[in-house]
């Protein structure tokens, strides 16, 4: 499948990256590549499976107590810009 | 120092009699790093300060008659996406230099309890996607045998690091084969065990349905004595297994007389099947019996595996965005703008090409055709194996359908490099153990791996079957030429 420039922005606005124009032209391509060579997969017999999400059971919940909590030092020792005890970031409402 | 050569059993006897301390094996092993790493370049990071205080911790202990085991004392490295309290975590990424975890991975506090020494940091891949370490930001390493060539990927680093003898045996994760490859390309062991064996809580995620950390060692005993010491249920991990942990080494040495091993059909190609079928006649020597076993699936899974872990990771990776630790750009004005320039800066191009991908898969009006699909094909791949291991207990393949590639070789392709990974991705797709054990070498010296598959929890047997193999073919024990 090949993919369009469009497509393209549109995948980095999901996934919230800023792609430079070069960028765009070389994701296209490699993944227009990639794509075309996983088409076979679409081929497969696959009527009544289901899918795998995970290999095994998930183990019983645990319950739904409080522990171990980090404390507002802790969690904030690797932000990269902080404000009092909050993260820090750009105003987004006026 | 000639300890750092031999076995971890040897070194133990040292340490014992008081014929060498901890402290001055951790020094030596500082040494070595010194004098190799320059060219090998398996370490991000050499924590000299506190593996010597780990090791006098150690001297301590036993001193006091109180030593706790064969890890001891024992110079260890980890891979770079293993939290380390204290120690700078980075996982290969820009978006992560500069991180102080906030605890240790379970993993490595089980280590430390052991006693283990640990030495530093080593090089990956970013995040776990490549096969090379050419994808981590902060340089290449190269193979010891032949540094012109790659170490494999992405635990690179770590079985780099073991094959310079600058460890005794590091931990390494492996989402599609990331243990094992790099184990058979430097000559070294690797162990992936089965997906929730050994915890991931404190493992810095790519894809969380396939990620599992593991050993790799210089020799099958040595591994099977690093997964012991990890391989625990962690209730700090909900995919975390419960159900027991045989010991390995209780019937390591058994033998695999009546051993069921199954030589894989479709690897079976005219590039790898005389090594193969040699493998296969060296397991009935042993008084193992060998068949051929169809894995119909396996063409399918580089695609599977591409769509399935790509998905997880444009998820598991949305936690990057320049807010609550990690890179976070500068000047600028929205929130929005914040996000996608810190991710942008902070990751390198496979990576957002893994995250493009795994986003287009996952995305309205593509999803069933692709992820959806691709999860199907997943349970087939997962079905080949139960077949499979209905007739045998024990699976044979080569670990990489190619041998160590030049670095550069594979790096302007992205399909090229998906391609190297084609062996190990269908025992990563359907949670089971692999490890791969030295297997020779090309005509130019450059090590080749077998890999061997064995049902889900079912390391003891995978294991025993390894060390039958080791025994008789000890590959491994030729170390790599530093002048």
């Amino acid at each position: 499948m090949k993919l369009t420039v469009e497509q393209v922005r549109h995948v980095a606005k999901l996934a919230r990256l800023e792609l430079k124009g070069e960028d765009e032209a070389k994701l296209q391509g490699d993944l227009s590549r990639i794509l075309e060579s996983f088409e076979a997969l679409s081929a497969v017999d696959t009527g009544d499976v289901p899918p795998t999400a995970r290999v095994f059971p998930a183990q019983a919940v645990r319950p739904d107590e409080v522990r171990g909590e980090l404390g507002v030092e802790k969690a904030l020792a690797n932000a990269p810009q902080k404000h009092g005890t909050s993260f820090a970031v750009p105003k987004f409402l006026d | 120092m000639d300890a750092l050569d031999g076995p971890i059993e040897e070194l133990q006897a040292l340490l014992a009699s008081g014929d060498v301390s901890a402290v001055e094996v951790t020094k030596a092993a500082i040494d070595r790093v010194s004098k190799r790493d320059g060219k090998v370049r398996a370490f991000l990071k050499v924590d000299e300060a506190g593996a010597l205080a780990a090791a006098a911790a150690s001297d301590a202990r036993r001193a006091k008659k109180e030593a706790r085991g064969p890890l001891d004392g024992i110079p260890l490295a980890l891979k770079d996406n293993l939290l380390t309290l204290g120690l700078e975590t980075t996982a290969g990424s820009r978006i992560l230099k500069g991180f102080q975890p906030l605890e240790d991975a379970t993993c490595v506090r089980l280590l430390r309890e052991a006693g283990a020494v640990i030495l530093g940091k080593t090089n990956l891949d970013e995040f776990g996607m490549g096969s090379s370490t050419e994808n981590s930001a902060f340089h290449v390493s190269r193979n010891p045998y032949s540094l012109a060539h790659t170490p494999g990927g992405s635990s690179g680093g770590s079985a780099a690091a073991v094959a310079a003898r600058m460890v005794f045996g590091a931990l390494g994760t492996d989402t599609g084969g990331s243990i094992r490859q790099p184990a058979a390309f430097c000559n070294v062991v690797g162990l992936k065990p089965t997906y929730g064996r050994v915890s991931r809580r404190g493992v810095v995620a790519y894809a969380s349905s396939l990620d599992q950390v593991g050993p790799l060692a210089r020799t099958v005993r040595e591994a099977a004595l690093l997964y012991s010491a990890i391989a625990k249920h962690d209730p700090g991990d909900a995919t975390s297994s419960d159900r027991a942990v045989a010991d390995p080494l209780a019937e390591l040495y058994r033998g695999v007389e009546g051993l069921r091993v199954g030589l894989v059909t479709e690897a079976l190609t005219p590039e790898l099947a005389p090594r193969l079928r040699a493998a296969g006649q060296a397991f009935e020597k042993l008084g193992a019996t060998v068949s051929e076993v169809a894995l119909p699936h396996t063409p399918h899974a580089i695609a599977t595996y591409y769509l399935v872990a790509t998905a997880e990771a444009s998820s598991n990776l949305g936690r990057y965005d320049g807010v609550r630790f990690g890179h976070r750009a500068a000047d600028v004005k929205t929130l929005p703008e914040l996000y996608a320039r810190s991710r942008s800066e902070g990751f390198g191009p496979e990576v957002q090409r893994r995250i493009m991908l795994g986003t287009f898969a996952l995305s309205a009006g593509y999803y069933e055709a692709w992820y959806g699909k691709a999860q199907k094909v997943r349970t087939l791949i997962v079905r080949d194996f139960e077949k499979a291991f209905a007739s045998v207990d024990v699976l044979l393949l080569p670990t990489s359908p190619v041998p160590p590639f030049k670095l550069g070789e594979n790096l302007a392709d992205p399909l090229q490099m998906y391609l190297v990974d084609a062996m190990t991705l269908p025992c990563s797709l359907a949670g089971l153990p692999g490890l791969s054990i030295p297997d020779g070498f090309t005509s130019d010296g450059l090590p080749l791996g077998l890999q061997l598959i064995s049902k889900a929890f079912d390391e003891a047997t995978l294991l025993r079957a390894a060390w039958a193999y080791e025994h008789e073919h000890p590959y491994g024990e030729k170390a790599p030429v530093f002048e």
